[in-house]
Formats: C-alpha cells, sequence, structure tokens
C-alpha cells in the first residue's frame, strides 16, 4: 500500500517541487523495462537464463506499432494482441529450444535476440532499418458513452499519463507475478528450478509448464515493448538489440533471482543509476560498471539479499 | 571457388583462436565470459600502441598483448570471480559479474584510447595472386599461419605438458582434480589468463588487417559464442570446429548471397537455431555440459 501511494502520488509531487520532468520518462521506462524483466525473472524461476527478452519485446513493439499505423486499430487493442502475438512466437520457438539447458539456452536465446533484429531489418513490413514512426498517441476509449481511458493526445502533460499507465501495467503485471508464483504453477516451477527429471518422475508435465512459463514471460515482454514503442511514438529494429537483453537479464540478477520483486528494484536501480549517473560525463560508465562490479562482488545474491540478511520477511 | 575456400581458411582459424579462449574459461570455471571480446579489442589497441605508435617491432607488440591480457585475466579471476564463485547462491550470478566486467573494459578502453578506429601499417606488403583466381595478401598469409601455429601449440601445452595436464582434469571434474592433488584456485587463474591471453593474441594479430575499434568488443563476444555452440560448450576441439564453420559459412555467404543484402548473418543464425534445436550439445558437446 505504501508503495502504491509514492507512485501514483508520492512521485508526481517530488517532481513537481523539484521541477525534474525529465524523470517522467525515465520513470516510465523503469515501469516499461521492468514489466520485461519480470518475464526474464519468470524464466529464470523454471531455471533458464533468458537473454532473448529483447526479442520479444521487439516483437511487441512492431506487432503493435504495425497494427495502429497500417490497419488503424486503436492502441489498446493492440497491446494485448501485441502481448499474445509476442506469446505464440515464445510457443513456437520454445517447443524445440526449451529443451535446452544451462549456458545453452542462455546463448541461443541471444542469438534469437540478433535473429528479430535482422528479420526486422529484412522484412518490408517493418520498413527496414527506416522503422516504423510516427505513432499516433494512443487514443480514448469509452464504453456505453463512459469516458475510461481519455485521449492522450488531447491531454496536456502526456508525460504523467504515460506515467499512471506504465506504472498501472507495471503492478499489474507484478500482481500477476507474484499471485503465479504462489499458486500451484509456482510450486511446480520450484521444483522444475531444482530438478527437471526428479520432477518429471513425480509427474509435473514439465515440457508443457516450460512452455506455458516462456509464453508468460513472452507476454510480459511484448507488452513492455509496446508500450515503449508507442511513448517514443517509433520503432526501429535497433529499438531492442543484444544490449537491452543482456540488460534484462542482468535487472533481475541485481535485484535478486529468489524476490518476486527484484526484478523491478533491479531496473529501477540500474536505469535510475544510469541516468543519474550522466552528470558524470564520460567516466559515466566507468563509474556505473565499477559499482555493478562492486554490488555483485559484495552481494552475489542481488540487492534484496540484504533485507534477508536483517531476518524481515519473505 | 578457391578463393571462398581460402577467405574460409583465414576467417575460421581467427574465429578458432576466439572461441578456443572462451570455450578454455568456461570449461574451467563454468563461466560465460561477456568480456571476452572486450579482451580481444584490449589485445588489439595494445599492439596498435606498441607497434603502430611506438614503432617496435611488431612480434614484441604481439607478446606485450599477451602478457598484458593474461595479467589482466588471472587478475579478474583472482579478485572477482573467484569470490563470486564462492559467495553465491547461484551460478549464474557470474553471468552479471562477467557483463559488468565487459562494461568495465569498454568504458576503460574509451578512457585510454579513445574511440577512433586505428589501424597499424602492414606487416608484410605484396599480395599473393594465383592466377587472378585466388588472391590474397602476404599478410594475410601470414596472420593465418601464425593463427594456426599458435592454435597448434595451445593442442600441444593442453595434451603434453603438466598444466596442460592439470586444466584438463579442471575442466573435466573440479572436486575429482582437487582430491587428486590439483591446486584448483591456482589453475583456475591460469586458465582464465591464458583463455585472456588468447583472445588478446587473436586482437594483436587482427589489429594489423581489420585495424580495431571500441565497438567491435560486443559483437565478437557473440560470434565467439555462436562458435562455441556449434562445437559445443567447453570443448577444445569442438571450439575450433566451430570457428572454422563460422568462418566457412561467413565467406561463402559474403560471397553466395552478397546481392541480396546483408541476409547471411540471419541464414547463418536461424540455421544455428535449427541445429541446436536438433543436436542440443553441439557437434561434439557432452549432452547438457
Amino acid at each position: 500500500m505504501v508503495f502504491l501511494f509514492v507512485v501514483f502520488v508520492g512521485v508526481p509531487i517530488l517532481i513537481n517541487i523539484t521541477g525534474r520532468w525529465d524523470f517522467y520518462f525515465t520513470l516510465t521506462s523503469v515501469a516499461l523495462l521492468a514489466i520485461a524483466s519480470a518475464g526474464v525473472w519468470l524464466t529464470f524461476y523454471i531455471g533458464r537464463i533468458n537473454i532473448g527478452q529483447g526479442a520479444f519485446a521487439l516483437i511487441g513493439a512492431y506487432v503493435s506499432a504495425i497494427l495502429v499505423v497500417k490497419a488503424g486499430w486503436s492502441f489498446w487493442v493492440s497491446l494485448p494482441l501485441a502481448g499474445l502475438f509476442a506469446a505464440v512466437v515464445a510457443v513456437v520457438i520454445g517447443l524445440p529450444i526449451l529443451r535446452l539447458r544451462g549456458v545453452y539456452f542462455a546463448m541461443i536465446t541471444l542469438v534469437l535476440t540478433q535473429v528479430v533484429t535482422l528479420t526486422a531489418l529484412a522484412l518490408p513490413i517493418t520498413n527496414g532499418a527506416k522503422g516504423i514512426s510516427s505513432i499516433p498517441l494512443p487514443s480514448g476509449v469509452s464504453l456505453y458513452g463512459l469516458q475510461i481511458i481519455p485521449d492522450f493526445g488531447t491531454m496536456e502533460s502526456t508525460k504523467l499519463a504515460f506515467y499512471y499507465t506504465a506504472c498501472i501495467l507495471m503492478i499489474l503485471t507484478y500482481a500477476a507475478l507474484y499471485r503465479l508464483v504462489n499458486s500451484r504453477l509456482g510450486h511446480l516451477c520450484r521444483s522444475m528450478q531444482q530438478n527437471e527429471e526428479l520432477a518429471s518422475s513425480i509427474g509435473v508435465n514439465i515440457s508443457y509448464i516450460r512452455i506455458l512459463v516462456f509464453a508468460i514471460s513472452s507476454f510480459f515482454g511484448g507488452i513492455g515493448g509496446a508500450m515503449f514503442g508507442s511513448i517514443s511514438q517509433s520503432v526501429y529494429p535497433s529499438s531492442f538489440q543484444v544490449a537491452d537483453s543482456v540488460n534484462f537479464m542482468l535487472n533481475c540478477f541485481l535485484g535478486g533471482l529468489g524476490y518476486v520483486f527484484g526484478p523491478m528494484l533491479g531496473t529501477l536501480v540500474l536505469y535510475f543509476g544510469w541516468d543519474v549517473l550522466f552528470e558524470l560525463g564520460k567516466y559515466q560508465m566507468l563509474v556505473y560498471s565499477l559499482i555493478l562490479i562492486a554490488v555483485i562482488r559484495f552481494l552475489p545474491n542481488g540487492l534484496l539479499s540484504l533485507r534477508l540478511r536483517k531476518g524481515a520477511e519473505k | 571457388m578457391e578463393q571462398i575456400i581460402a577467405n574460409g581458411v583465414y576467417l575460421g582459424s581467427q574465429y578458432a583462436m576466439i572461441a578456443l579462449g572462451l570455450t578454455l574459461i568456461f570449461a574451467l570455471m563454468n563461466v560465460l565470459n561477456f568480456a571476452h571480446g572486450q579482451m580481444y579489442v584490449i589485445g588489439g589497441f595494445v599492439t596498435y600502441t606498441i607497434y603502430g605508435q611506438w614503432g617496435l617491432p611488431f612480434i614484441v607488440a604481439l607478446a606485450m598483448s599477451c602478457v598484458t591480457l593474461a595479467i589482466l585475466g588471472a587478475l579478474i579471476e583472482k579478485l572477482l570471480f573467484a569470490p563470486v564463485i564462492k559467495g553465491s547462491a547461484r551460478e549464474e550470478s557470474t553471468m552479471l559479474l562477467a557483463a559488468g566486467i565487459a562494461f568495465l573494459l569498454d568504458a576503460l578502453i574509451l578512457l585510454i584510447f579513445g574511440e577512433k578506429q586505428r589501424g597499424v601499417p602492414k606487416i608484410v606488403n605484396g599480395v599473393f595472386n594465383y592466377d587472378f583466381r585466388l588472391i590474397m595478401p602476404y599478410d594475410r598469409i601470414l596472420v593465418c599461419a601464425l593463427a594456426v601455429l599458435s592454435v597448434v601449440s595451445f593442442i600441444a601445452l593442453m595434451q603434453y605438458t603438466k598444466t596442460g595436464r592439470a586444466l584438463r582434469a579442471l575442466a573435466q571434474d573440479r572436486v575429482a582434480a582437487q582430491l587428486m592433488g590439483v591446486n584448483v584456485d591456482r589453475y583456475s587463474m591460469i586458465g582464465f589468463a591464458l583463455g585472456a591471453l588468447l583472445a588478446g593474441l587473436v586482437g594483436g594479430l587482427l589489429v594489423t588487417i581489420t585495424g580495431v575499434n571500441l565497438g567491435m568488443g560486443g559483437p565478437t563476444s557473440i560470434k565467439a559464442f555462436m562458435m562455441v555452440m556449434i562445437g559445443g560448450a567447453g570443448v577444445i576441439s569442438g571450439a575450433i570446429w566451430g570457428g572454422i564453420i563460422l568462418g566457412f559459412m561467413e565467406a561463402i555467404g559474403l560471397a553466395v548471397l552478397s546481392q541480396y543484402g546483408d541476409i547471411t548473418y540471419l541464414l547463418i543464425f536461424v540455421s544455428l537455431m535449427i541445429f541446436l534445436a536438433i543436436r542440443p550439445q553441439g557437434l561434439m558437446g557432452k549432452p547438457w555440459g
């Protein structure tokens, strides 16, 4: 509850006081990247290292952009469709590659990111390297004359609107994730993380579960990517690349793999930290990487392990 | 046709060396070294500084590249990887560390060497020309020969020396090696240094042909991952095969598909994914290595 209050009331007030309007964009990005990272975290949960989330984010961004620009659909319809499409792709690709484990899976997902980027460059519908630009802002939605979502184009402060949308999406994602982890499926996932053969011998349908989890994970990736495309109003093959995929993974590691809210914190720290260090100019990268290394050197189980050591709950 | 084969051999020998270093580190420590490409770039820049700027003989520069990277690799292993591996609950945490090191090395390269593309004067002039069917500059032939020589000596090192035997034992089974009296910590460091040294050596060799720049690190790492996957992670012969296969695929693709634009890599990636779906452990890897 405190968290919700901070996100929806505290942050806008703080930004109003300090006048740093650019933080809205930063925080919106954090929220969206956290959604995609949640997906990566979920694949970690079944014991797979996923460096392919950039691919699904890019797919989601393109699906949404194409539906909005070329087919003229509403953004709010295209958003779940983008997620679904990413999930379908994940099922098709996941069938063969989810049999791989450990580093093999990690590397093939890394390659997958490259494949999607190169495909986006080669296909005609994605416009090649030029990408799709000037995507219209999300339009309003009204049900029975009741305005549910206002038209983003007519609003004075789109930044605030996007911030709220992204935060709501993020909270929904993490609520879903929390629910999932504490459900029967979550227990099955944990059993797979520890020992797949054993889980399978007890009667867990491991191939079904891992594809399901991978699809959900990619769904999150697609949603995050689609929203990101809508905010920046453009999609390019380079919108999400290997570096982004690696970053999604780092978010999870940094926050801590054992905690549902780990990826959220990880994204916040990584992305916000990068932004704050911008003041340092050319030493930005140096300081950033040193901090990153220091964190992993002294807290190898993620930032949230600090809390664990103090004996707090969960 | 002859040209394609020659290009394939040339590319393949370079790639094999990059993949060797990566696979060695992986076999010993179970670490996916994201910073491998950056190490390669540093090797290139050291050679550039010593040979291109200070004007010392090329062989000295090459040796310095190796020494610098070996020291760097040993330090990274001793100070960062070893403690993190001991302290973390899940082995994968080392990937975050490796990525952090990749960022750090990138930052250091930027600060020390700048972001410009650098090249060095040719080591030997002239072009080998066989009836206009096979055209190969002499320096490429020399670099290729040196690469093959290093690969051979690396294999000899692994097969016939005490260090090599210890490293192979370590790669097979860490605990068993320790029980047999192998100083695991020491040889992990040596192995990591050796892997980094190979990266530096390739960097030093290739700077004479392609030059070197800051942005080369990441793509090189990805290529190295692919080669390791083709051959099977942690297997030395696999890395060599992977390098040669990728080198040939690239040479053939660039020659045959050039009129269709830049789809060579797309095809390579897709075929790699299909290949791995059928044979997940690569050509020579152990299943679920």
